[in-house]
């Protein structure tokens, strides 16, 4: 099938996600269950990657940064600045576009060769709406949290890990994250999370919704959801960052 | 009463259905019969619309549901309770949940009202003490009864039933066999139901389709299915030795 084919089927899917449910308070249970899904689910692994990568995001920035003309508070703003531009809101996206949108392809494409989805249909309930727009939602709303988490715990792994290996001091690092800092970064990172949310769970459940065939199919789904999910990011990610940073 | 005129559908230059027409009448049972991939499943999906027809119409009491779009569909498809071949149980959810979701989703009940109907209908099926069981931890038996519990929870006007007793046993079997009888008659709906077992045919068959590849081959009804002297259906009717014997006694 070319691109183009799953282009438009991707629109068709999502003009009927996006169509008026049948029924608000079901959707609003449903979206409460995803935002627990997606968003307390992926907390731990957000955590324990931004905790490691700030702190090695530090220790190279210093490494770097070996230079007497250079001042050492300089380490906290390069630090800063990987963080909040790229690693937490792109990198974490890529990591959540494989936990999140693996599992959103496999749990609707197994609803689809179970016929779970057939018997929605028939019952009158549009099975798109049901299944996917909670999980858009869920995620666009969640992810811009879950990124200003990652964000916090990026630095401060990047505190304890500067402190550690005497890299940087204390002041100079807090002096460094602090030296120059531009509040629109923040916009633009949480600019770009809301878009990549929309992409991971919008491309995965695409990917699952139109499964055809069995189990095996269902682990195809999954991995393609994945794959081009995250490929969409990054074309996203330069996309938005020419728009608004340049 | 749905009318089926002239259905014909192919998959990938497969012809599945071949210009099938066939009256299914209200507050009766009406079964379809045939072998293993004869199109029966394929058939009634045509009818919900799972699958478009290449060809012919589908009438649901004169209204055309072939030429209607998607939310006319959904109009008609509030109308309709089906029991798929395979159950198609909600994974995620309960016994309970499974029944009570097109409630919750289309009635106006109270939560106690959404779970008094739940459990009558899971009575009905004669599954009790399962509510609060997934659909992974159920036997298949459980499942389909679970299926038809689902069906009938929002008193359908239409009812589609592929292969319901399949996987039962005898007793369980004749039970749903005849639920299904009774509703059918009791709320004057119209139904549909896909078996292979003759047993169900002697007991249940108001009116009888029989497909042999893709085409309806035979119609009647439950006495005249044994005195009929079509080939194709006799080689189907009295496959087993059982049923055999019960013709020489004829
Ligand atoms: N989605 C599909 N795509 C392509 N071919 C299909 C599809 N569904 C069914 N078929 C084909 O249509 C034919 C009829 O299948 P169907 O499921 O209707 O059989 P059946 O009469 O219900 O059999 P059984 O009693 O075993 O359930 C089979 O040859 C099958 O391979
Ligand atoms: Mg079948």
């Amino acid at each position: 099938m070319t691109w183009l084919t799953s282009l438009g089927r991707y629109y068709i899917l999502m003009t009927r996600t996006f169509s008026k449910p049948e029924k608000f308070s079901i959707y609003r249970k449903q979206i409460i269950k995803e935002i627990e899904n997606v968003g307390l689910g992926s907390l731990g692994i957000v955590a324990i990657i931004s905790l490691f990568m700030g702190a090695v995001i530090t220790i190279q920035s210093a490494f770097g940064f070996e230079s007497p003309w250079i001042p050492l508070y300089a380490v906290g703003v390069a630090s800063r600045d990987s963080i909040i531009l790229e690693f937490s809101p792109t990198i974490v996206s890529l990591i959540l576009a494989g936990k999140v949108g693996g599992n959103i392809a496999s749990e609707i494409g197994t609803m689809r060769v179970t016929e779970q989805i057939d018997a929605l249909e028939i019952m009158g309930v549009n099975p798109s709406g049901y299944l996917i727009l909670p999980k858009i939602i869920a995620a666009v709303f969640i992810n811009p949290f879950l990124i200003i988490i990652s964000m916090f715990l990026g630095l401060f792994g990047g505190y304890v890990a500067g402190i550690f290996t005497h890299a940087v001091t204390s002041y100079e690092y807090i002096y460094g994250i602090q030296y120059d800092f531009r509040p629109f970064n923040v916009s633009y990172a949480l600019i770009k999370t809301v878009v990549f949310a929309f992409i991971i769970t919008s491309v995965s459940a695409y990917h699952g919704y139109y499964t055809q065939g069995g189990a095996l199919e269902v682990g195809r789904s999954s991995t393609k959801a994945v794959v081009y999910s995250s490929i969409i990011i990054l074309l996203f990610n330069v996309l938005i960052t020419q728009i608004l940073l340049s | 009463m749905i009318e089926v005129k002239n259905i014909s559908k192919e998959f990938a230059h497969k012809k599945v259905l071949k210009n099938i027409s066939i009256k299914f009448e209200q507050g009766k049972a009406n079964l379809i019969i045939g072998e293993s991939g004869s199109g029966k499943t394929v058939l009634i999906k045509t009818m919900v619309g799972l699958f478009n027809p290449d060809e012919g119409q589908i009438l649901f009491d004169n209204r055309d549901f072939t030429s209607m779009n998607y939310k006319e569909k959904k109009e008609i498809r509030k109308e309709i309770g089906m029991l798929f071949q395979g159950g198609a149980l909600f994974d995620s959810q309960t016994v309970e949940e499974n029944v009570i979701f097109p409630l919750s989703m289309f009635s106006e009940m109270s939560e106690s009202e959404k779970r008094d109907r739940a459990n009558f209908c899971l009575q009905r099926v004669n599954l009790v003490n399962a509510n609060k069981l997934y659909p992974a931890e159920i036997s298949g038996g459980m499942k389909k009864r679970v299926a038809i519990a689902r069906a009938i929870a929002m008193n359908p006007k239409y009812l589609f039933c592929d292969e319901p007793n399949s996987g039962l046993d005898p007793r369980t079997s004749i039970l749903i066999d005849t639920l299904i009888k009774e509703i059918t008659e009791e709320f004057g709906i119209t139904t549909i139901v896909i078996t292979h077992d003759m047993n169900s045919v002697i007991e249940i068959g108001d009116n009888i389709s029989f497909i042999y590849k893709g085409e309806k081959w035979w119609e009647g009804n439950k006495s005249e299915i044994l005195k009929s002297d079509n080939k194709e259906l006799n080689d189907f009717v009295y496959a087993s030795k059982f049923m055999k014997r019960i013709k020489v006694g004829l």
